[in-house]
């Protein structure tokens, strides 16, 4: 076990170098640093001196050495846009992201997982076909269009709940939290729900799919010829073993996720970590951009070890095989 | 009957007789979801490609655009005006007729983006299956990143890098050919894996071996002969994708990093009518919107059809 943990240590590590890399490159030479960070009326020997200062004309693989120490530790260098330092930007907007993705994630799974189970044991009834129906839909509306038409619907027609931002926050060091205030909480629902609709129909689907393979297994069958309860056989024996390949799923999800907030803290002007990308995206903001792809790598390294390990705790049969 | 025409005849009798006898075409004729989304995908289709002819008004020509018919409501609704069917947008563009141009624009970059990513996809998936070990390892280590990161995130990561390098004067009018690059690039992996599996089979099989041994070079085994084996699943997938391409495209048209207002496509059109929501005037946002689901939607259905249809096991 402690081999099989360091070797996807490794790869982690090298994945992590590669988007690096990529980022680096990014950074390095799409456009020229110098001309992003100086002004017009800055000389040549100031800029020069500004060169010698980072560094840039050290060989690339100190280079290269150098950006990934100071990513390491935090340091993503100014935003050419906003003048300010990536890492102060990055800290004031992650609670921001980080609330509205994990609120959407609770809401799609205690939602989509008995959504799942139910259209994968009541195969043919009209409610399945109805769910299914439904998924097929959710599927086919991008995000952004669900975020517009309940804008339209609760916040210009009926003007339930408010159309953008975060509402009032408190902040907890350095922490900034919409949980604990009315407008907080009011602004959150539109939001979660456009970001947890696409996760949800994906997990009802896959969730259906997957107990209906398990439903098949000779397990199941010896179950049902043993006489045993039928909701026994569903929910212990059954769904238990469908929820071991739905859980990596879900792990990719928290990243996809994390994308897809993107788009939704656009349609609500949300002040997260997403809109400050689609923004250093619109203005060429290479240090932004190379920062945010950074975290989000490293969040999906992150999360993909975790499952892998979970994986390795939860089917016996993984461990008899690594010995 | 003359010999010549008698062939002729015979060979019409043996092409129909090919076809209705074909599994696919069956299948097709007794579903009726997938007629009736490959019928209004082809209508749909028709009427953006001949949008110049078909469209009632040319919202992109300023002689016959009025300021004066701005943001008029559908025409069933007070105010309306007969000859705008479904309203006007802010400038007097008839938002019938820009749902035609920029669905014109919403297929290109769709079907573009389908092709070049499966054109790399495919190359990828026989090169690594066919001639394995190492370059086989690294070709896919890179698709393996590259798919634990949703394909939405790297299109707007390759349209941001891509509008770092265009010179900001000329980004407009490749806008286009950035987003197919971008939405290409991040969809090329599913088929490279597809196909490597079906041609890490077919590589073992008979008629491989046969080629291998009377001498023909590897190119031509893979291209000629195992290619069109392999064909099945990637039409599968390009369809499929088609869906997920227009959507890519009408999100990042949407969030500003995609085709600009001047030849707007429906993801721009959603954008553009997205400021006058709160005013009211809902249809600007609206119906392209509609149009844009409709689209997706049948697509899909055409897909998932496809898909069912080319799987024997669920025959």
């Amino acid at each position: 076990m402690a081999f099989f943990i360091l070797k996807r240590l490794a790869q982690s590590i090298i994945v992590m170098l590669f988007v690096a890399l990529i980022a680096f490159t990014l950074f390095r030479y799409v456009g020229d640093p110098i001309n992003n960070m100086v002004g017009q009326d800055t000389t040549l020997a100031q800029r020069e001196a500004l060169k010698k200062k980072l560094g840039l004309d050290d060989p690339v693989v100190v280079q290269f050495a150098r950006f990934v120490d100071h990513a390491v530790h935090g340091d993503f260098g100014e935003s050419y846009r906003l003048r300010k330092p990536v890492s102060a930007l990055i800290e004031e907007r992650f609670p921001a992201t980080f609330e509205l993705s994990m609120t959407s994630a609770i809401m799609a799974l205690l939602i989509g997982i008995p959504m799942g189970v139910y259209t994968a044991l009541n195969r043919n009834g009209l409610l399945s076909r109805g769910f299914m129906t439904l998924s097929l839909i959710g599927i086919s509306l991008p995000t952004f269009l669900i975020g517009i038409l309940l804008i339209l619907v609760f916040g210009v027609v009926l003007r339930w709940l408010p159309t953008f931002g975060r509402g009032n926050v408190v902040h907890l060091g350095w922490w900034s939290t919409s949980f604990l205030t009315t407008s907080g909480l009011k602004s959150m629902i539109m939001p979660a729900i456009t970001l947890a609709i696409f996760q949800m129909t994906l997990i009802v689907r896959l969730v259906r799919a997957e107990m209906l393979e398990v439903l098949r297994t000779d397990y199941v069958k010896f179950a049902r010829a043993r006489g045993l309860r039928s909701s026994t056989i569903n929910f212990s024996i059954a769904l238990k073993n469908t929820l071991v390949p739905v859980m990596t799923i879900i792990g990719l999800q928290i990243g996809s996720i994390i994308a897809f907030a993107i788009i939704t803290e656009s349609v609500f002007q949300w002040p997260g970590m997403g809109l400050l990308f689609i923004q250093a995206i619109s203005n060429v903001d290479i240090p932004v951009m190379a920062a945010y792809l950074l975290l989000i790598a490293f969040i999906f390294v992150v999360i993909n070890l975790v499952v892998d390990i979970l994986y390795f705790v939860v089917d016996p049969r993984l461990r008899v095989q690594s010995r | 009957m003359s010999e010549v025409e008698a062939e002729i005849d015979g060979e019409l009798i043996g092409w129909r007789a090919r076809l209705a006898d074909n599994d696919l075409w069956h299948s097709f004729t007794h579903s009726p979801l997938a007629m009736i989304s490959a019928a209004f995908t082809v209508i749909f289709l028709l009427a953006a490609i001949f949008a110049n002819v078909v469209a009632p008004h040319n919202p992109f020509d300023l002689s016959q655009v009025n300021l004066m018919d701005s943001l008029l409501p559908p025409s069933w609704m007070d105010g309306g005006n007969a000859s705008y069917l479904l309203g006007t947008d802010d400038q007097g563009r008839d938002v019938f007729s820009t749902i035609l141009y920029g669905a014109r624009i919403s297929f290109l970059v769709g079907f573009l983006s389908v092709i070049f990513a499966s054109v790399i996809g495919i190359v990828v998936g026989l090169v690594a299956g066919y001639v394995g070990g190492f370059v086989d390892t690294v070709l896919m280590r890179i698709a393996d990143i590259q798919l634990s990161f949703p394909a939405i995130l790297i299109a707007l990561l390759i349209d941001g890098v891509l509008r770092g390098i265009v010179p900001r004067n000329d980004y407009d009018d490749l806008a286009i050919y950035v987003l197919v690059l971008a939405i290409g690039l991040s969809f090329w992996v599913q088929y490279a894996r597809t196909v490597r599996s079906s041609v890490m089979i077919e590589r073992t099989k008979e008629y491989v071996q046969a080629g291998q041994v009377i001498g023909l070079p590897g190119h031509t085994i893979l291209f000629r002969h195992i290619l069109p084996n392999v064909v099945g699943p990637v039409l599968v997938i390009a369809t499929i994708q088609l869906a997920l391409a227009i959507i890519t495209e009408a999100t990042l048209s949407f969030l500003g990093v995609g085709v600009p207002p001047t030849s707007p496509s429906l993801g721009t059109l959603i954008r553009i009518g997205n400021d006058y929501l709160f005013s009211g005037e809902w249809w600007i946002t609206i119906f392209p919107g509609v149009a844009l689901v409709l689209v997706v939607l049948a697509v899909n259905l055409l897909g998932d059809w496809l898909r069912d249809a080319l799987n024997p096991k669920l025959r």
